[in-house]
């Protein structure tokens, strides 16, 4: 649980400071004093920033979400391969290799999707949204593959502790880029169906930066098989 | 003029949320099924988390006459007694607690008292109710499969959740997986929507230490909620793997019913761990929201600020905090290392300092203060006896020298009912009264409130005290019935009687409170705007109940916190949130020249 409960540590300490500064020094059972009556409308300082948009920071709950749940699939992988004898890793199949490959450049598409939306780019921006999905997409499949060869090669589900939890987090992480790419072609219709890039650019940024989380995710996932 | 800028376009965000899009329901379906208006999806959580609430009442009322009467209700098996156990366990914890604190007052509270037309995602939100109720729907399905519901605790403990023998190990549990699984997706979209709601469409001068408590006890929960769930969302999914997929997550190599398992060297132990690590936040997800409520409930009907706001956010932040880490206090007799069990053991008893400067605080509320002993109020303070009942028996059970031989007695049922049980059903009960007026316009009746309020409130105690006995004199929790055993003394069958006939009598009282909520819908006295005098923003909407969007045509101001009740030199007791301070000026200055009139 020590990966679960370093996570936590972070994020409540990022919060707790967030709202130690907001409350600190606060006295909000006196009375606003007579010269500065307005203070308490205007002052929107313990408002999150403009940058913060309701969608952003919606986003970033549910990335504290995900986050979870993949600590604690990982705890759950450290803990059990210290409880049973019967842990014996599995080969990684140099495809693993590929399909990060075509990962990382799906998440460099959708940034410069997101870069040619800010720049009102249309062209372009259509051009990176379709490869992004696309190399996604393939990621997904390449996934697949490597599932197949590695129950042809006699490393099936049920057979190791250790196979088990691949399958496991591979399918949870393959599934979360399924839900983004749900996402993702709700944003694609609308920009063939003619809406401009500034109409798309809030729910093109939204899939970039929750892409980029993915691959963080794939890239933790797969250093964790490289290493045991 | 940078900042000139930066200022105006502040504004210009605020305004965004002035014209926040709200989507205009026509029909009768759009306005109360498919709703996206949150005060109409609270409803929806609060009547379903109440209709699977009853449910679970009856299976209280079944188990009791099992223990009370052993033998002579032949429908009762071992089995369905199980069965009614655990079921009886999640649903409460679950599908009623967490439900109808957080998408019931959550999706109520939130935008009222916040000041805002409604949710941040509205969509979302109508979404997160729709799960829910799925997931209810699954659940209840589950008595009805071959084999019936699980009989597996509500823990769902591997190996025996899943064994053969178990009841409910072909389909029962398979459900209760896939409900919880359609639960958590729902409660996740519905819990993004508490967070950025309270983050980001807050009343202009609605500063975070100016939000009610109520909204801090909900704010709170769901973070912990939403970060707890997923432990449980990977725990099931893995001994759903290990069911279907043959996979040894949990599963140890063992007999069963004389057969050699499939499964070999998984680890029961790691489920619990997971399990608990949601667990253990879970009972502070339902009691923090109850926190909240009462604090706002307290001040409103004892007509005094809340004495120390910024301690008790903080305890409640805390408090929220130490949650995390204290799980294993749930598996002292599930074998561990000596130093982790007194690491436990220590956080354990310091999340008792946050909850002890809330209790202190509360009472000192009351210190002094005009109490009113309205409903509201009668249950706002069993809640406060109750809890610390409750919670001194968890400093036993805290101990690991103590609990090992209380663990799985009857001690341990007395001690979890009575803090996370009737304290936070005592809420709920208080907080229904107390905002009835406000979702229907109409009061509920005082004397039946009072008759519920007594009966609840001491029946409560005629059931869960005299189980502390039953746990010293080592009477096992879960057992149908106690066959012939050398220890149990034959008084514990008429301890068990008498707990039985309160229990009966005490769900018999509900009836009660559902017959007041209905008749006084039709029947009950018009409350008006603000019957309890209340200074937070959801009294003061232009219409009672509130219509769609909330507010009028402006979103109100905030010019103070929640707490200024008795107030010296003001014309009424108190100063709602969103009265301007020239208003007030202006009242003080009546009620000096009124003073100056008077003799």
């Amino acid at each position: 649980m020590t990966i679960s409960l370093v996570f936590l540590a972070v994020l409540m300490l990022v919060f707790g400071g967030w709202l130690f500064s907001h409350s600190i020094n606060v006295r909000p059972w006196e009375a606003q004093s007579e010269a500065t009556p307005a203070e308490g409308i205007t002052n929107r300082a313990s408002h999150l920033p403009l940058y913060f948009t309701a969608a952003r920071v919606g986003l970033v709950v549910f990335l504290a979400v995900v986050t979870a749940v993949f600590a604690l699939t990982i705890s759950a992988y450290l803990m059990r391969m210290e409880m049973g004898p019967d842990w014996r890793p599995l080969p990684t199949p140099g495809l693993l290799w590929l399909n990060t490959a075509s990962l990382v450049l799906g998440s460099v598409a959708l940034q410069r999707a997101w870069a040619a939306a800010k720049k009102g780019n249309d062209q372009v921006l259509r051009r990176c949204l379709m490869l992004g999905g696309g190399l996604t997409i393939a990621f997904i499949l390449g996934q697949g593959v490597v599932w197949w060869q590695l129950h042809d090669a006699g490393y099936y589900l049920a057979g190791n502790p250790a196979n088990a939890f691949f399958f496991l987090m591979t399918a949870l992480h393959a599934l979360h880029l399924l839900g983004g790419l749900v996402a993702w072609g709700r944003t694609l219709r609308k920009v063939q169906r003619g809406a401009s890039a500034v109409e798309v650019r809030a729910s093109v940024e939204l899939c970039a930066l929750y892409w980029h989380f993915l691959l963080l995710v794939w890239a933790i996932l797969f250093a964790l098989v490289l290493s045991t | 003029m940078a900042e000139h800028g930066q200022e105006s376009a502040s504004y210009a965000a605020a305004g965004d949320l002035e014209e926040m899009e709200l989507v205009h329901p026509r029909t009768f379906i759009g306005k109360y099924i498919w709703s996206q208006d949150a005060k109409v999806i609270a409803i929806q959580y609060g009547l379903t988390a109440m209709a699977i609430g009853l449910v679970a009442l009856v299976l209280s009322i079944l188990m009791r006459l099992q223990l009370g009467f052993p033998g002579v209700f032949s429908l009762i098996d071992p089995s369905s007694y199980l069965q009614y156990v655990s079921m009886h366990g999640m649903i409460m914890v679950v599908y009623l607690l967490t439900a109808l604190f957080l998408g019931g007052f959550g999706n109520y509270l939130i935008p009222l008292m916040c000041g805002t037309r409604d949710m941040a995602f509205p969509y979302l939100n109508m979404l997160s109710f729709w799960f829910y109720l799925v997931s209810v729907l699954i659940l209840v399905a589950g008595f009805f499969v071959p084999g019936g519901a699980t009989g597996a605790g509500w823990t769902l403990y591997p190996p025996q959740a899943i064994s053969p023998g178990t009841p409910g190990a072909d389909g029962g549990v398979l459900l209760m997986f896939v409900s919880l699984i359609v639960f958590i997706a729902g409660f996740t979209m519905g819990g993004l929507n508490y967070i950025v709601t309270v983050l980001q469409a807050r009343a202009q001068g609605m500063t975070l230490m100016r939000l009610p408590l109520t909204i801090w006890g909900i704010f709170m929960a769901t973070v912990m909620a939403l970060l707890a769930f997923p432990a449980l969302l990977v725990a099931v999914l893995m001994m759903m793997c290990d069911m279907l997929l043959g996979t040894s997550f949990f599963m140890p190599e063992m007999l069963t019913l004389g057969e050699q398992s499939a499964h070999e060297g998984g680890s029961p132990l790691l489920f619990q761990h997971l399990f608990w690590f949601f667990g253990h936040p879970e009972v502070y997800i339902v009691a923090l929201p109850a926190f909240g409520i009462v604090s706002d409930i307290l001040a409103t009907h004892a007509r005094k600020n809340i004495f120390g706001y910024r301690m008790m956010v903080w305890a409640i932040i805390i408090i929220g905090v130490l949650s995390f880490v204290v799980w294993a206090h749930h598996m002292f007799v599930s074998g561990m290392n000596p130093y982790f069990g007194f690491l436990f053991a220590t956080t354990t008893l310091i999340i008792a300092v946050p909850t002890a400067i809330k209790v202190y605080n509360w009472v000192l509320t009351l210190w002094k203060g005009n109490i009113h002993l309205t409903v509201p109020m009668l249950f706002a303070i069993g809640f406060i006896f109750t809890f610390v009942n409750g919670g001194l028996s968890g400093l036993f059970l805290g101990n690991v020298t103590v609990d090992v031989p209380l663990a799985d007695t009857y001690f341990v049922v007395g001690h979890f009912h009575m803090v996370m049980a009737v304290a936070p059903v005592l809420v709920v009960f208080g907080a229904i009264y107390h905002w009835y007026p406000k979702i229907t316009g109409r009061m509920l009746d005082d004397t039946l409130g009072k008759i519920h309020f007594w009966v609840t409130f001491l029946g409560a105690y005629a059931i869960f005290y005299p189980m502390h006995f039953l746990g010293f004199a080592g009477v096992p929790r879960r057992y149908y019935a106690y066959g012939e055993t050398g220890y149990i003394a034959d008084s514990v069958q008429a301890l068990n009687a008498f707990i039985s006939v309160a229990a009966i009598i005490v769900a018999l009282t509900q009836l009660i409170f559902f017959f007041n909520l209905v008749w006084s819908y039709y029947r009950g006295r018009e409350s008006g705007p603000n019957p309890w005098q209340a200074t937070t923003l959801e009294w003061q909407t232009a219409h009672t109940p509130p219509r769609h969007g909330n507010f009028g045509e402006r979103l109100p101001v905030v010019y103070r916190w929640a707490y200024d009740y008795g107030v010296p030199g003001a014309k009424q007791d108190y100063l709602p949130q969103n009265m301007p301070p020239e208003e007030v000026e202006a009242a003080s200055d009546d009620a000096e020249a009124d003073g100056e009139v008077r003799p």
